[in-house]
């Protein structure tokens, strides 16, 4: 399932782990590309998941972040920050792009960003 | 994250957790717990009947034919091998070890717990006579007993029912559904003397006659006695009467079933001694829910108490040990077919109580309503429930009635006017008929979602269909709905309603602590320090809870609490108002609904600078730009050079007005400048909901007034003030406050109404449902009658806005964090 599990992943620094509120979230844009949603929980983990609600397209780096899941900003469908999947009893997922934090660094993997596919619209 | 780990360290034995009976309490406290702490336990269930767990209230509707077994299966047992669990049906225990902590079975084998869940539920009374025994001689509680009912009813002709309750009614009514004559004898003077009062027994008798079913009142039974055969063959009762009898069903009454724990030498008095965890008071290692339960002196025997229980248990079990059990209030509705039956609370009355009747013989209705020191203490409805929801929900709260009383007999329920219709009988509409409008839930979706899945509580209907979700409408459709198919006693059983999921605290729990300074003068002023001193669940709450206690701080320490951008919503956040596709919409201010050619055209240079693609006059009388793109809001905030319309918040919207005296020929008040004084008095308020504000210039009232959270009517000699009407949902005309004389008078009485509503209005409560809930007397108490009162709310509100900046204009001060509009780029 996993877009990046078969090639190397193309590690792209994008901001510092602070320029994303704690409890919160950044959008990351790219020409051509799915936005991506950039979490930041209490912990301090970083997540990163395509910015598309599974229910209707919502952006979820809008929903209000709790634990390690966002509430979507448009229904209301909680999201788990780890995978990707709705909270029961909705179902469905978005994907997941790898990420990680290298020296207060935030880290993306290029490859797996690009390779997102559209999805179509609400 | 992704480190390898050397070794892997030894997996540690999972403790072992027993449940004694397979029943609804048992299971749906494991079910609980699993969604809680799904590894936690090696769970082994014991169940004396060879079925999986199944509804036991949906008995009846198997006996009378309109169900089948199958149907009423709540876990199958492909349920219990999915999670693993160790089920021996058909196994019943006989003993426990408490030093060995071990439990035994009758066929001999023996499993090892670390905790041991009692649900052995109840036996039934069976009445010590002669012939007690004798074969045809039945209870009525599980499965077999329904199955030998059934067969006895295809090949005998004469049943007795021995017990007029609620039971032993369904068992009458199954058997006589089934082709059997029967006769019920009762102890007492009229039926279900438990639930009803005389005249609603009454009423039920006679239409119960009516079916064909026999009574024998205030009849003893002697002895049950045999024929040829060996099998049973009459009742004789004490006066000398002999009933025919091919089958006998007692239904006098269940007694919990301690037994077990008894010859365990647990404390029992009538039912197993647990404490508010649901612990026994002897071993703590040993838990007890549903029937077999005895808390606080009390055993339950309705479904909905041994839920709440099973979710107190399981939070224990699970190691949380938050959740404590405070006891239910309960109400019962008999499952007959075409018989409308509901009662709750105390529905006798005594000598302290007044009641309020309602008796239609004729029609066959009957309501009565008991009243104790202003509050609704029972109820007992026939014929007509379908307010039995809304009485239910009025006694559990406890709210003071004086001010709806006149109304409340005639009901109120929680049935709105829209997106169903108007319909307000769930019993009468088809099963394609649209229930929820919102959500396009119809109610045979409802209905089969109530029974696929088990669900018994309007909380589940909710998570599981969408049904109810949304704007709540069609609450008390889906309540009625649940009624019947899930069985009766569907309330939701706590006595308060805790805020969200995280806390078994109430909204006004919370705003109190977060009123109250601790005893060191320390008080609580931000959302983390709320959650660490009550004891929050999770550790950020959630996204219910978060905007609502973010909104109790600041609103009750005004520049002292700390302002959590993260805990608002997105449009709160933005401040602007996010749209289906992700863009936002922007509604600037215009004063009083006037604006001027300077506005406008920077209005329209705006639209065309950043191409906004649509612009659509509002209701409120203002002006919306529709698909603007984040990034651009901060720009567009700034060309537009108008203050934020707050049209995102759960705060001041608008204040609409006619033009008034100004220019109006029937004109009697300046209504535009009296709505302008009151935006520039209230803007920037945040409240538990949006508020909107009217003013008309004359009783012809063309702002419409009589919809709004506060609606102000000019007259010759002054201003009216109406106060908690609405124009959604369910369209609420405005109640009438006061009459005042100058603008000044109308802006205190005005803002002290609102400040009230900001302290007390629970979070996402409008002012109609506030008032609803406190009472408009009490309302008018505090803003009316109370000048001094008056005068200091309406300072507090004064000070809470004053040096609130405006987000759009200076978004720096009012703490909006600018990084939200600059996308990253990779």
């Amino acid at each position: 399932m996993s877009p990046s599990a078969s090639t190397v992943p193309q590690w792209q620094a994008i901001c510092p782990a602070e320029d994303i509120p704690q409890l919160g979230a950044r959008r990351i844009e790219r020409a051509g590309c799915v936005p991506v949603a950039l979490f930041r929980a209490q912990d301090g983990q970083v997540f990163a998941l395509a910015d598309r609600c599974p229910h209707k397209g919502g952006p979820l780096s809008q929903g209000i972040v709790f634990g390690h899941s966002v509430a979507c900003p448009l229904h209301n469908w909680t999201i788990g920050l780890d995978d990707g999947c709705a909270a029961a009893p909705d179902s469905g997922c978005t994907p997941v792009v790898p990420v990680r934090v290298v020296a207060g660094m935030v880290e993306l993997d290029l490859a797996s960003f690009a390779r997102l596919e559209p999805v179509a619209g609400p | 994250m992704d480190g390898a780990s050397i070794a892997n360290p030894p997996v540690p034995a999972r403790q072992r957790l027993v449940l004694v009976g397979n029943g609804m309490a048992g299971v749906r406290t494991l079910e609980e717990l699993l969604r809680l702490a799904p590894d936690l336990y090696d769970i082994t269930v014991f169940g004396a009947e060879p079925h999986p767990n199944y509804n036991r209230i949906l008995l009846s509707p198997v006996l009378a034919g309109e169900q089948t077994i199958e149907q009423i299966v709540l876990n199958p047992l492909s349920w219990y091998a999915e999670h693993g669990i160790d089920l021996r049906l058909g196994s019943k225990v006989v003993a426990i070890d408490r030093a060995r902590r071990r439990v035994r079975a009758d066929d001999g084998t023996e499993v090892g717990y670390d905790r041991l869940l009692l649900a052995t539920g109840s036996h039934p009374v069976m009445l010590p006579v002669t012939g007690a025994d004798l074969p045809g001689v039945v209870a009525y509680r599980d499965i077999s007993d329904t199955e030998a009912m059934i067969a006895a009813a295809a090949h005998y002709t004469h049943a007795v029912v021995i017990g007029g309750g609620l039971l032993g009614l369904e068992a009458a009514n199954g058997l006589m559904a089934r082709g059997m004559q029967v006769t019920v004898v009762h102890l007492m003077d009229h039926l279900m003397e438990r639930q009803l009062d005389p005249a609603a027994g009454r009423l039920l008798q006679a239409s119960l006659e009516k079916r064909g079913l026999r009574f024998c009142l205030g009849a003893r039974t002697q002895a049950l006695v045999a024929g040829a055969g060996g099998r049973v063959a009459a009742v004789e009762l004490a006066d000398g009467t002999r009933l025919p009898a091919d089958l006998v069903v007692m239904a006098v009454g269940i007694r919990a079933n301690a037994d077990l724990a008894q010859a365990a030498g647990l404390h029992c008095q009538r039912g197993v001694v647990v404490n508010d965890t649901l612990q026994s008071v002897t071993d703590p290692r040993i838990y007890a829910v549903g029937e077999c339960a005895s808390h606080r002196g009390v055993t339950y025997g309705l479904v909905a108490p041994l839920f709440e229980q099973g979710k107190v248990c399981a939070t224990q079990l699970a190691c949380f040990g938050i959740g404590r059990y405070s006891g239910s209030q309960v109400s019962t509705k008999l499952k007959v077919t075409g018989i409308d039956l509901f009662s709750a609370g105390d529905f006798q009355g005594d000598g302290d109580t007044e009641e309020i009747v309602l008796s239609d013989p004729v029609a066959g209705v009957y309501k009565k309503l008991v009243i104790r020191n202003d509050r609704l203490v029972g109820a007992c409805l026939y014929g007509d429930t379908v307010d039995g929801a809304w009485y239910f929900s009025l006694l559990r709260e406890g709210r003071r009635i004086a001010d709806i009383r006149d109304q409340l007999m005639f009901g109120q329920s929680h049935i709105g006017d829209t997106g169903h219709e108007g319909r307000s009988r769930a019993q009468a509409m088809a099963d394609s008929d649209e229930v929820c409008g919102c959500n396009g839930v119809s109610k045979g979706r409802i209905c089969s979602a109530i029974k696929e899945q088990g669900l018994f509580t309007l909380e589940d209907v909710r998570r599981h269909t969408k049904a109810s979700a949304s704007c709540g409408s069609c609450t008390g459709l889906v309540e009625q709905i649940l009624m019947f198919s899930a069985g009766g006693d569907y309330s939701a059983a706590p006595t308060k309603k805790a805020l969200c999921g995280c806390t078994d605290l109430s909204h006004d729990d919370v705003r109190r602590a977060i009123r109250t300074p601790a005893a060191d003068g320390s008080r609580l002023l931000s959302v983390a320090a709320v959650y660490e001193t009550l004891g929050w669940r999770n550790p950020n709450g959630c996204a219910s809870c978060r905007p609502a206690i973010n909104y109790y701080l600041i609103s009750t320490w005004p520049r002292e609490a700390i302002d959590d951008p993260q805990s608002r919503f997105i449009n709160e956040r933005a401040h602007a108002n996010i749209q289906k596709d992700g863009t936002f919409s922007v509604v600037p201010r215009m004063w009083g609904g006037e604006t001027s050619a300077a506005e406008l055209r920077r209005i329209a240079d705006v639209v065309d600078k950043y191409r906004i693609p649509t612009v659509k006059v509002t209701g409120g009388q203002r002006i919306d730009l529709l698909g603007v793109r984040k990034s651009d809001l901060p720009q567009v905030w700034r060309d537009l050079g108008m203050p934020s319309g707050h049209a995102y918040a759960k705060a001041l919207r608008t204040v609409k007005t006619c033009v008034g005296s100004e220019w109006c020929r029937f004109g009697t008040q300046d209504s535009t400048r009296m709505g302008k004084e009151l935006e520039r008095a209230l803007w920037r308020m945040y409240a538990p909901h949006k508020v909107k504000l009217a003013v008309s210039g004359c009783p012809r009232n063309c702002a419409e007034s009589g919809i709004k959270d506060v609606g102000v009517i000019g007259v010759d000699s002054g201003w009216e003030i109406y106060v908690a009407g609405n124009g959604g949902i369910k369209t609420e005309v405005a109640q009438f406050l006061v009459k005042v004389a100058t603008h000044g008078e109308v802006l205190e009485h005005a803002g002290a109404f609102l400040q009230l509503y900001r302290e007390e209005g629970w979070y996402l409560e409008r002012t109609v449902h506030y008032v609803a809930r406190v009472g408009i007397d009490s309302v008018r108490a505090r803003v009316v009658g109370d000048a001094a009162g008056r005068a200091a709310l309406w300072a507090r509100l004064q000070f809470a806005v004053d040096q609130e900046p405006d987000p759009w204009s200076e978004p720096a001060r009012a703490g909006v964090d600018l990084r939200q509009f600059e996308p990253l780029s990779a």
